[in-house]
């Protein structure tokens, strides 16, 4: 994985100081001493109710309005050495967007985040903000309380869009260079907008229908309206991005094929989209899904529509979700908004070992999600049709700290138990996508079948082509996703610069 | 979208779709799929590539109808678009030169199956084909089958062809017959299913190709998860090819009927929607 840097790099502290001493900030931290701003109190999230939303699949987060906005971007203390910064994985330069939005400029704001983060409106809904910016904010240092960044940056972002202020840059004449993406996932959908602004002919190849990896498959309605994927897929089309869905590199072409039709350059942002299973008796009945087809079912092909929609779903009245990361979130979720009676997280580990966000846990448990912690399945039994009809579980205790620092999991001896389910969505993990290092046997990949990268170029071993996001890390967030594509696209964009036509 | 170049039926509940298709052609191989979607609303379903073109950019696949999506495909004509035909996927059939191999197919595998007879024949294998019918008159395509075969055996229940044996019978008179080294079976899971049990205590080589409900294709979402040799195998990307000896059938039987009760509910509101209006 990528260092944590912990120095401030030199042309951020420069960048940071210049912003420190623009006129119209200093006028602003005059105007409300710090005393005061501290008093301030965090402005909550409006919510959907929680018994109307667990039925349907409309957004929980209604967004702030503009003077909550303004009263949480008050509470930020613009300090002279803003650790925020430091927190986010693309060095969004946070102190000025909140800035702008105190200033009441939510366009420019917006602007300000976009120069480091292309996709802000999903950011700001689906990072880890509590473990990132947030947690490293001065304010919760002193207050125990920091600025909610995240519902900042949803905020300016989501104004830009709403007022159609979204701007078409003038992108520079052609250069003639053809760049091939692979996969539309946030990271390919991030090179391909930098690498289109650069004037670069960009093709992006999509093995599914829709464009967008996992925020259109996986991550469902209610915490990413898919209208915001849209927009942005469109403003990437104004930029003057191809897309050619239904087209699985490796398969429907070879990247050979690709050189061969003039794509000089290519990025490989194909996600870690395999699913692991538990590997107990019983996990192939009728019932038990993995996380990927059971959302996939759900968001995709819209099966909370059937039979309005053709695909179907099991809608379960006990469902069990195993897992603890994000994605058991948004299963459990939404098992429950399909019906069902009992909804619960079944974890190996503790609630503080659970991955996932703070706030979906928070929603979940207000939803009436159940936890059943430190449980695992040891068994499926089904009834005479093969459907999963229980689950035998074991209890578990905490031992020693493992490899990634949680403390592992230990079975205790005789605590078998049953546990009553007909849906069952199986949550523990995806591994990187076996498609394109299959189908290019030249490329180096890692013990987990990732593809191998120098971490400053997300360059590959193979000239011209870089790859970044979850196909790199395994599964792990947009933000980084993102982040690695920024790279990659300054990094391609120098090597066309130097390469010959 | 896709083009649709030509629709027809074949014989009763079984249909031909041609596409305009030129990246899927120029790699297709014998045994691969291909993922559709008959419409926006529609499921994603996968075709077993019946045959191809190059030099037209055309791929073919032949389906029986069964449930809402295959009903929708019925309807469409050449010159209709369809929004998703993804493919080739899968891994291709093993092809060599194995000496005599016998090809068993049955309803829609009559047509899955004529790809690779075409290319067994082709590496120099004496073909065997032998086709099971429900009656006569749903036998096609039995003279390409003919051009790609040494023999041809055909079965209906009516008898009108070589005889009106089940598959078991047929395949183990030709196998009583003749020395041969690998079966290849393709239609229903229990067409598969009983000519795998009919070699097995022989042990010849079958290799069958698994269909369990599919959604993406690619290996993302684990639906065809099939119990290969007691091990997790997805039919999208480590098959749909199989050998018929390691097949936990019982499971597959089960898995590929899930949404039996959905796909009544399903097609009962298409008719509904579509039928009865117009
Ligand atoms: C349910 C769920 C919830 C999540 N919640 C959060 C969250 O709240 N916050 C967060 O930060 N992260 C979350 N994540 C993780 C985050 O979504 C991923 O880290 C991120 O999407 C990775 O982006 P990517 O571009 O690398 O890959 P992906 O989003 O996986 O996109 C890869 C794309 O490539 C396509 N593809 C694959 N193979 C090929 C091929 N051969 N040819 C063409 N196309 C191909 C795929 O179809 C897919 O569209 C969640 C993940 C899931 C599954
Ligand atoms: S992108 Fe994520 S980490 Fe960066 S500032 Fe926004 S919410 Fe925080």
């Amino acid at each position: 994985m990528s260092e944590k840097i912990k120095e401030i790099p030199p042309d951020l502290k420069e960048r940071q100081r210049e912003g420190f001493k623009l006129e119209w900030r200093k006028e602003l931290r005059k105007a409300i001493p710090v005393k005061e701003r501290m008093k301030i109190p965090l402005q909550k999230m409006p919510t959907r109710d929680a018994e109307e939303r667990n039925k349907h699949f409309q957004e929980v987060n209604k967004g702030l309005n503009a003077d909550q906005a303004q009263a949480e971007a008050k509470r930020c203390l613009d300090c002279a050495n803003p650790q925020c910064v430091m927190g986010c994985p693309v060095r969004i330069d946070i102190p000025a967007f909140v800035k702008l939005i105190e200033a009441g400029k939510y366009v420019e704001s917006a602007r300000k985040l976009k120069e480091t983060n292309s996709l802000p409106s999903i950011c700001g809904r689906v990072c880890p903000q509590e473990t990132q910016c947030e947690e490293v904010c001065n304010l919760k240092k002193a207050t125990g309380v920091g600025v909610a960044i995240g519902n900042l940056e949803r905020f300016a972002s989501d104004c830009e869009r709403e007022q159609e202020e979204v701007h078409i840059p003038k992108i520079p004449p052609s250069t003639g260079r053809k760049i091939a993406v692979l996969g539309a996932g946030p990271a390919g959908l991030t090179v391909a907008g930098e690498l289109a602004k650069k004037g670069h002919q960009v093709t992006v190849f999509e093995a599914l229908h829709v464009a967008g990896g996992v925020l259109v498959y996986g991550i469902p309605e209610f915490r990413l309206p898919k209208a915001i994927l849209e927009a942005e897929v469109d403003y990437l089309r104004q930029l003057g991005v191809e897309f050619k869905m239904n087209y699985v590199v490796g398969m429907t072409a070879s990247l050979d094929d690709l050189k061969n039709e003039g794509y000089e350059a290519f990025f490989v942002g194909t996600g870690a989209g395999l699913p692991n299973f538990m590997r107990v008796p019983g996990e192939n009945l009728i019932g038990i899904y993995s996380a990927n087809e059971y959302l996939t079912r759900v968001n995709l092909m819209r099966a909370y529509d059937f039979p309005r929609y053709d695909t179907p779903v099991f809608l379960g009245k006990r469902a069990a979700v195993l897992g603890g990361g994000n994605v058991a979130m948004d299963s459990v979720r939404t098992a429950k908004r399909l019906g069902a009676e009992f909804s619960a997280i079944v974890y190996r580990r503790s609630r503080v070992e659970m991955p996932a966000r703070v706030e979906e846990v928070y929603h979940a448990e207000e939803e009436g999600i159940e936890f059943h912690f430190l449980t695992t399945p040891t068994r499926f039994i089904g009834d005479e049709n093969n459907h999963v009809k229980a689950m035998e579980c074991l209890r578990m205790e905490l031992g020693e700290p493992d490899s990634s620092g949680r403390r592992r999991p230990v079975p205790i001896e005789g605590s078998e138990f049953i546990m009553e389910v007909d849906l069952v969505v199986v949550a523990i993990g995806n591994s990187p996508n076996p498609l394109i290092p299959q189908s290019i046997p030249e490329l180096k990949v890692g013990k987990w079948g990732n593809i191998e990268v120098d971490w400053d170029t997300m360059a590959t071993n193979m000239e011209g082509v870089y790859a970044g996001g979850d196909i790199v890390r395994g599964g792990a967030t947009v933000i980084l996703a993102m982040g690695d594509a920024r790279i990659a696209a300054m990094e391609m964009h120098k090597y066309l610069s130097t390469k010959k036509k | 979208m896709t083009k649709i170049l030509r629709r027809e039926r074949l014989v009763p509940n079984i249909h031909l779709i041609e596409v305009e298709a030129p990246e899927i052609s120029r790699k297709a191989q014998p045994g691969q799929f291909v993922m559709l979607m008959p419409d926006e609303k529609g499921e994603r379903i996968p075709l077993t590539i019946a045959d191809w073109d190059k030099e037209k950019g055309t791929v073919t696949s032949v389906f029986m109808v069964v449930g809402t999506s295959t009903q929708k495909l019925t309807m469409l004509e050449a010159g209709d678009d369809i929004p998703v035909y993804v493919g080739p996927l899968g891994k291709p059939a093993e092809i060599e030169k194995f000496g005599t191999v016998v090809c068993a197919a049955g309803c829609y595998g009559i047509g899955a199956i004529y790809p690779i007879a075409r290319a067994l024949k082709e590496a120099g294998n004496k073909v065997i084909t032998v086709l099971d019918l429900k009656a006569n008159y749903l036998l096609y395509w039995e003279e390409r089958l003919q051009a790609v075969s040494d023999d041809i055996f055909v079965s209906s229940r009516d008898g009108y062809y070589d005889c009106k044996d089940y598959i078991p019978q047929v395949l183990g008179g030709v196998l009583k017959g003749n020395k041969v080294d690998r079966v290849v079976s393709i239609g229903c899971t229990y067409l598969m299913y009983t000519c795998s049990e009919t070699t097995r205590p022989l042990g010849i080589k079958t290799i069958v190709s698994l269909n369990p409900v599919m959604v993406d294709g690619t290996g993302m979402c684990g639906a065809c998860r099939c119990t290969v040799e007691g091990r997790n195998k997805f039919a999208c990307v480590d098959g749909p090819d199989f050998d018929g000896h390691s097949v936990d059938w019982q499971e597959l039987f089960f898995r590929r009927k899930s949404y039996f009760e959905d796909e009544i509910t399903s097609l009962c509101y298409w008719e509904k929607e579509n039928l009865l209006k117009s």
